[in-house]
């Protein structure tokens, strides 16, 4: 799966758990730039990944991501 | 993970267009609590659960009516993470008809809010408290092989939960219901550790043992977590991995089942646990058509897997007729041929007896279903409609939403699993009447075959040879009093439920009058079939705020002897008149002419269609019924 199959991949499951249509996915982005982007809903956000790419992340890993641009290496070395 | 259970197959799968269903939801001209039952009637998963439960909470906000679910308040205690929980708790409530208001207190504040009057859970007057705990909130100390340090650890466990239970009961009096533990899955010894005393695994066994006496003991409600967790298996179960980044006390890929088993246990409380199984025959019961194969081709032999399977089917039905879920037939069939194989073939566990009503035909299903319904006088509500057919199931979906159609695999070795899985029959209690009930609305069937022969009604009456009993509430009779007073629609004047603490209040309270009445015939004991509590309004005045029947024995004029006990016992205590109120719902037209017919008379009457009557007591003689009168005090 290349970048940009994993970004859109990944803004539909953005937009799911966020229930908002307009999020749009940039490397960037962080939980300071999304509205309810709280430790809960990261955990359902990282678990609906994991279910979605088939893979799952280390505990470290995990406290690791700072950004949409973690997230989309560390499926693109998983994926 | 075995997707049966957590994926809730027994549902329909998620439609696809469900995101613009839930954005119409509300605008259009439908029942709001219908339609979002409707959706939430399908195998949702977390990220579903937790979208439907955002419109409801807006729904809630803006003030719209959650009708004709029922309002029910749940405050949850728990040592984890549940704010994932709550969500999929308010959604999967929805799909039990239960509009669900959860008080969430702050993260593991469990003992304070139990046991402080004026806590978060104690001031918001729940209906219901769970204890939502797993075995990291237990203080168990290990004591490898010590019986006695053993005991010692589980006597401090159960203490802790009881004082916690002992808090709720002395400040709020909710119903408490109680969690068994899953165990770790880790073991120490290896097998020994099921033996040895003092280990994690025979600790919990022994935790969990207690917590099921104490609640068959005390009217509390048990969510046997534990079982749950071993039928998905405890590995699927325990994330350790969650637990530690989250404090999650169990997988969250299993949030929707533990939901779905919360949200039963609650609507069984309200009484809303169905009671009718209704059967298809062909590929259902047996294998193959039984109008084209023929009393030989059909398959139900032991010894034959697909046979056996079919055969599973049965005795799972007969199983539950045992414990007083209704069986009935509906089946696209000539009546003769499909009575066949019951009568003659030798293989099938289930006989024409244990069917309450049969209905082969060439009717649609749906039809056929509000048939059984109607001649068993109970809504459609309470039926649960097997079938292997997609398209029948699809068909009595679409035609008939209140009636639970499970969806079925292909394969018939999983169908009796599949159906037990949904758990359309979940009780909290057990009364011993229970056992029989199938048998009542089997001999009522008989009783209306004799009216069709005893010639006038008051023949048929007399002819009855029936015994009625009048008794206040007591102990004995309390769990049958709760399941009545919950259970009760059409029989029913107010349709006020009370939970199990609130009966027995009104048991101890001198002030109220309570009557439970029982009535036996010449068929049998038909047991406890109705229940009436009278309040003292002002001075002289008693007013009848329950007056419940069972509909097993319409027809029979109980009312009117209950209401000459009624009145006995009201010129005994000096009171001078009765009120009683008629509170319509959609279910207890049966009853709108109630107290015209006992000689009330109207006071009141508002737009939504209650009306108030009273009744003095003096004069007053209802006509009596030919039966004999016990008066226990």
């Amino acid at each position: 799966m290349d970048e940009p199959q994993i970004y859109a991949r990944l803004t539909d499951i953005f937009q799911d758990v966020f229930d908002e249509e307009s999020i749009r996915l940039t490397p960037g982005l962080s939980a300071k730039d999304v509205e309810g982007w709280d430790s809960l809903t990261h955990i359902r956000l990282i678990l609906t990944i994991e279910k979605a790419f088939k893979i799952k992340f280390s505990t470290s890993e995990i406290g690791k991501l700072e950004d949409v641009g973690d997230l989309v290496a560390l499926i693109e070395a998983r994926a | 993970m075995y997707p049966l259970y957590a994926e809730l197959q027994w549902l329909p799968p998620a439609p696809a267009d469900f995101p613009q269903r839930l954005k119409a939801l509300g605008n259009g001209t439908g029942t709001l609590g219908l339609e979002l039952r409707a959706l939430a009637l399908h195998a949702l998963d977390l990220n579903q659960l937790t979208k439907l439960a955002k419109v409801i909470g807006r729904a809630r906000r803006e003030g719209n009516s959650l009708d004709p679910l029922t309002p029910f308040r749940l405050a949850v205690l728990s040592n984890s993470t549940i704010d994932l929980i709550v969500p999929a708790l308010v959604s999967s409530a929805v799909r039990h008809g239960i509009a669900l208001d959860v008080v969430q207190p702050s993260y593991d504040q469990v003992a304070h809010e139990a046991l402080q009057p004026d806590s978060q859970v104690n001031s918001s007057n729940p209906d219901a408290v769970l204890f939502s705990l797993d075995y990291h909130a237990l203080p168990l100390k290990l004591s490898l092989g010590d019986a006695a340090a053993a005991s010692a650890t589980v006597k401090g466990v159960t203490g802790y939960l009881q004082a916690l239970r002992n808090g709720i009961k002395a400040n709020s009096n909710a119903v408490c219901i109680f969690q068994t533990f899953a165990p770790p899955v880790e073991t120490l010894f290896g097998s020994l550790d099921r033996a040895l005393p003092g280990t994690p695994r025979s600790l919990i066994d022994a935790v969990n043992r207690e917590i099921a006496e104490f609640v068959l003991d005390s009217g509390d409600v048990l969510l046997d977590v534990a079982g749950l967790a071993e039928t998905v298996g405890l590995a699927d179960w325990h994330n350790t991995q969650l637990w530690n980044l989250a404090k999650f006390s169990f997988s969250d890929e299993l949030i929707p089942l533990y939901a779905d088993h919360v949200a039963r246990t609650v609507a069984a409380i309200r009484g809303k646990s169905r009671k009718v199984l209704i059967l298809d025959l062909d590929n259902t019961v047996w294998g193959g058509v039984i109008g084209d194969d023929g009393l030989e081709g059909i398959v139900i032999a032991q010894g034959d897997a697909r046979g056996e399977a079919h055969l599973a089917v049965q005795r799972h039905a007969l199983d539950l007729r045992q414990r007083g879920i209704l069986l009935a037939v509906s089946s696209k069939n000539t009546d003769e041929i499909a009575r066949e194989p019951f009568e003659k073939h030798a293989e099938m566990l289930l006989k024409l007896e244990h069917i309450a009503v049969f209905q082969a035909n060439w009717s649609d299903k749906a039809t056929n279903i509000q048939a059984i319904a109607k001649e068993l006088s109970l809504g459609l509500d309470a039926m649960v409609f097997l079938d292997d057919n997609p398209v029948e199931r699809g068909l009595v979906r679409a035609m008939l939403p209140q009636v639970a159609v499970p969806e079925l695999p292909d394969e018939p070795a999983y169908f009796a699993r599949t159906l037990a899985a949904a758990g359309y029959f979940e009780a909290v209690t057990f009364a011993g009447e229970d056992l029989q009930r199938a048998g009542f609305y089997q001999d009522n069937a008989r009783r209306a075959s004799l009216q069709k022969t005893a010639g006038g009604l008051d023949a048929y009456l007399a002819s009855l040879d029936m015994t009625i009993t009048f008794q206040p509430f007591d102990a004995t009779g309390r769990a049958r009093i709760v399941q009545l007073i919950n259970k009760s629609n059409q029989y029913n004047l107010t349709t006020r439920r009370y939970t199990d603490p609130q009966v027995t209040e009104a048991e101890n309270d001198p002030a109220v009058f309570t009557l439970q009445v029982r009535l036996a015939d010449i068929f049998g004991d038909n047991g406890m079939i109705s229940v009436v509590i009278c309040r003292p309004a002002s001075a002289g005045i008693w007013d009848i705020d329950t007056w419940l029947m069972s509909c097993r024995v319409l027809g029979r004029n109980v009312e009117h002897m209950v209401l000459r006990e009624i009145l006995d016992h009201a010129r005994a205590a000096g009171i001078r008149k009765l009120t009683g109120t008629y509170r319509p719902t959609d279910r207890n037209k049966l009853v709108v002419d109630h107290y015209a017919r006992l000689g009330f008379t109207l006071v009141g009457e508002e737009e939504s269609g209650l009306t108030q009557w009273e009744l003095l007591v003096e004069g007053a003689e209802p006509a009596g019924v030919p039966m004999k009168v016990i008066s226990l005090a």
